[in-house]
């Protein structure tokens, strides 16, 4: 039997327990890796290229909304019979992608997989970054955003109060929560980081303003007391939210009578795509990320691994939901419902159903093969055709089923219109906006988690610790 | 050692700071520091050490217990939000479901629960660590800023009752630290700058004058039209009444009637039919036949379209009124009673031209009432004042009997039966 080389954590030995750090990083090793992105005085040059290029794309999007609230939402591709068009697409897109954030950072905490800490940060900054992302196409597609303050429950002169009784109003509600939630889980994991970044600042301003964000942390026994625990707090509460974040935005569908819609096994299905495509865009920017920021013996070949594994699950997840649905529609014997599908595979969008089958279902299975999951060219490929697969799965629900409904006569085709396209690619602009800035300004690796993981010979041992 | 070279002055100790080589170490001195009687003492590590909480003699935190309460606050908050906006103060009627129906409220509760629970979990852990606190003495400890990276460190505060500069160092010392250094308070107070203080409170009370302006706004009545921050569709490109156009070689955008045009009901020019006049003057006769059939469908046209607002009776209580005086709606005017005084006193042409112009709050019937129906109208509201005015004098003798046994027979009213 050949040795497993030291550098290669992926090979599953039951007499070793796999290293979750790879090389002689110890404390202070640690620290310098992660802490010297944020320190160096200029970044490198194709920094500022993709960093222009991104907010470039930015103010497309924030001149693709200017457009649009000016002028209205006929700029729009939305019309009769499809009036949810890709504002929704691209809402429920973005609001998938956040999930696997959270299920790093919150479910594999409480399952005590120890190996999320080196990815946890960035899933979690992805997370929020893509529920901002998420944000921008509801708000704006309502077409008078400027009374979008209806939406809350405030005594008003008109007396009328919100309907506390319509999806719609539960959405507003889940990604508001959501939204705020990860926002705080990510800042109070960051804050014993920030006071590292502080501590170790040369220049008066860092100092400042590391120190204003840092809030005064000094490590003490008694903060971590507290730190854990509301950490731990909170990762128990964003667990039962994300499942419940998509489910909520599934009732937006599975509430009306639409048929292709209407239907129990939404939730379940919706939750699973979501963690799928969020997962798929951990490793798109992950593989890039270690690469280019050295990060690659704290983000290691097994995370991506990890990850990959994941990603083969959830496929085989929706897999299965794609063929529920389609059995749902037969075995159920409502004409309507089984129009709706056979026109899913056979009618005009069907470019987009199998385009979406190959992608979701039939590509992910190449994660079987170690190789593909160890290889990062590969498995950023899988990836990116994973997240256009996701993609396409929102557009034939929605556009396929309300194309052709139950009325021949009001069928119709939806094109997208200039503006449409334009906040699409913007809002992918806005995402990769605030990552660059993430990765620029902040720490990309939860410093303190990693510490805690070190293997005991590394330095000053942690303390051993049996859970 | 530092403390000896350097000039201290006592009552600029903050406290004594040790370091020592790892979590281990760091827990056991911290377990010898609580043996030796100090109370006011707390280890700092880059990251958590477990088992230190119970080698400091600490106690478990309370934040769960605020997180609960968080979550139930959040729970029974959405509940009664709901429970009280949609079925109490403002009703919705959804597909005949009750007024409250639990299962359709659980997702905003859920989220209200989630979102009350996670503000108490960050803002308590905050708060029960002593955060934010920006200045801190240790802070300007130039050896602390390894805490945060690769330190482990004791620091016992001066102001614990077994402090003392030599043998607490000493203690620390027999405890296994590495260097022990004193850190002081800060030595100067470092004052925020009075121009800022006082920009600051400036720039408060300016902020309050906007809120202030809307609360005037709100509480007082404004003769001019409602300020526009966004128009909607309040001012629209078209030509309104009387406004001038470039479009036309007359200048005027509203447009005469293509010559020829007659009136939809212009049959002739007679002012006594169509405007109930004669000679400039209410007319006090009617240009119509007056028949018991056109009565009879002067009741018909007047239970259709007046006696919603003036009553079956002509009382002034018809339906909708009495909804309006219900629901307290300000802008409505009573409906006058057709047996009033006024009325009775007007002539039959200005009942016709009331019926047909409208008046006050009541809308004209022209459009909907063809003329010879709002003649018959007029009949019916003249025989609706007979009929509440008369006398016994007023039915003819061979009729008299019947009322004689109408009246002892039942309590029918002439109302009823019709």
């Amino acid at each position: 039997m050949t040795a497993i080389p030291v550098d290669d954590n992926t090979v599953q030995d039951p007499t070793r327990r796999a290293p979750l750090v790879l090389g002689d990083a110890d404390l202070a090793s640690v620290t310098q890796t992660v802490c010297e992105i944020a320190e160096r005085p200029r970044p490198p040059t194709s920094w500022y290229v993709a960093f222009a290029v991104s907010v470039a794309l930015t103010g497309g999007l924030f001149a693709a909304v200017g457009y649009l609230i000016v002028t209205g939402i006929g700029v729009l591709g939305n019309n009769s019979p499809v009036y949810w068009g890709w504002p929704i697409v691209n809402f429920v897109f973005w609001i998938g992608i956040g999930h696997a954030g959270t299920l790093i950072s919150a479910i594999l905490f409480l399952f005590r997989q120890r190996w999320r800490t080196s990815i946890n940060r960035f899933a979690e900054a992805m997370t929020l970054f893509a529920v901002a992302c998420a944000g921008v196409f509801p708000a704006v597609h309502v077409g008078r955003i400027w009374l979008v303050y209806w939406l809350a429950p405030y005594p008003n002169q008109m007396d009328l109060w919100p309907n506390f009784r319509s999806p719609l109003l539960w959405d507003v509600v889940a990604i508001s929560t959501y939204g705020t939630v990860s926002a705080l889980f990510w800042y109070l994991g960051m804050i014993p980081d920030l006071a590292t970044l502080r501590d170790r600042a040369t220049s008066r301003w860092r100092q400042l303003l590391y120190g204003l964000f840092a809030l005064g942390w000094r490590g003490s026994a008694t903060q971590w007391h507290r730190f854990e625990w509301a950490y731990l707090l909170l990762a128990a509460l964003a667990t039962p939210l994300v499942l419940s974040v998509h489910s909520v935005v599934s009732f937006d569908f599975a509430v009306a009578q639409v048929p292709g819609w209407h239907t129990t096994i939404f939730p379940p299905y919706f939750v699973a795509g979501a963690i799928f495509s969020g997962c798929a865009m951990v490793v798109t920017l992950a593989v890039p990320a270690r690469a280019y920021f050295g990060l690659k013996s704290l983000i290691t070949m097994r995370h991506l691994d990890n990850m990959n594994k994941l990603i083969l699950g959830t496929s085989l997840l929706v897999g299965y939901a794609y063929g529920v649905e389609v059995f749902m529609a037969w075995y159920g014997g409502n004409m309507y419902e089984a129009f709706a599908f056979a026109n899913r595979a056979l009618g005009p969008y069907a470019w987009a159903y199998w385009l979406m089958v190959t992608c979701n279902v039939i590509v992910p299975q190449l994660f079987w093969i170690r190789k593909c999951r160890t290889t990062p060219w590969i498995m950023f490929l899988i990836a990116v055709l994973v997240n256009v697969g996701m993609w396409m799965e929102r557009f034939v629900i929605i556009v396929s089923s309300l194309g052709r409904d139950f009325l021949p006569s009001s069928w119709g085709m939806f094109k997208p219109t200039a503006v449409d396209v334009m906040m699409l690619v913007g809002s992918f602009g806005l995402f990769f906006t605030l990552f660059l800035l993430f990765c620029r300004y902040l720490p990309m690796v939860a410093m303190a988690e990693v510490k805690a993981v070190l293997p005991p010979d590394r330095g000053p041992a942690p303390a051993v610790e049996v859970d | 050692m530092d403390q000896a070279a350097r000039e201290t002055d006592s009552k600029q100790v903050a406290g004594l700071l040790a370091e020592f080589d790892g979590p281990q170490a760091l827990k056991a001195a911290a377990s010898g520091v609580r043996e030796a009687g100090y109370t006011r003492f707390e280890a700092y590590s880059p990251f958590p050490v477990h088992g230190i909480d119970a080698a400091m003699g600490r106690r478990r935190t309370l934040l769960p217990w605020l997180v609960l309460g968080g979550g139930i606050a959040g729970g029974l908050g959405a509940l009664l939000l709901q429970w009280w906006t949609n079925a109490v103060d403002y009703p919705y009627l959804i597909s005949g479901k009750p007024w409250f129906s639990l299962p359709a409220n659980i997702p905003v509760v859920f989220e209200a629960i989630i979102l009350l629970s996670a503000l108490a979990a960050f803002g308590g852990g905050l708060a029960l660590s002593g955060l934010p606190e920006l200045f801190h003495p240790l802070l300007s400890c130039a050896r602390f800023r390894r805490a945060t990276t690769d330190g482990f460190f004791l620091g016992i505060d001066a102001s614990d009752p077994q402090f003392d500069e030599s043998r607490t160092a000493a203690l620390l010392r027999s405890l296994g630290a590495g260097e022990t250094e004193l850190y002081d308070r800060p030595r100067t107070e470092q004052k925020v700058p009075r121009p800022l203080v006082m920009a600051v409170v400036v720039a408060a009370c300016l902020a309050l004058l906007p809120p202030l302006w809307i609360a005037r706004v709100r509480a007082t009545r404004s003769a001019s039209p409602r300020l526009h921050l966004v128009s909607d569709m309040d001012f629209q490109p078209k030509y309104l009444p009387q406004q001038s156009s470039p479009l036309f070689g007359d200048g005027r955008a509203m447009r005469p009637p293509v010559e020829g045009t007659m009136a939809v009901d212009q049959r002739g020019d007679d002012p006594h039919l169509l405007r109930g006049e004669v000679e400039g003057q209410p007319a006090t006769t009617f240009p119509v036949a007056v028949t018991s059939d056109r009565m009879k469908r002067g009741r018909s046209r007047y239970d259709i379209y007046c006696a919603t607002c003036h009553g079956l009776a002509g009382d002034g209580d018809g339906i909708t009124s009495q909804l309006a005086f219900e629901r307290e709606e300000p802008k409505w005017v009573r409906p006058l009673s057709v047996h009033s005084q006024v009325v009775r006193d007007q002539p039959v042409g200005q009942l016709f031209q009331t019926i047909s112009d409208g008046i006050r709050t009541m809308p004209g019937y022209s459009s909907q009432i063809s003329v010879e129906d709002r003649w018959a109208v007029v009949l019916y509201v003249l025989a609706l004042q007979r009929g509440r005015h008369a006398t016994l004098e007023d039915v003819p003798t061979e009729l008299r009997r019947h009322l004689d046994t109408a009246l002892q027979g039942d309590a029918r009213t002439p109302d009823t039966e019709r």
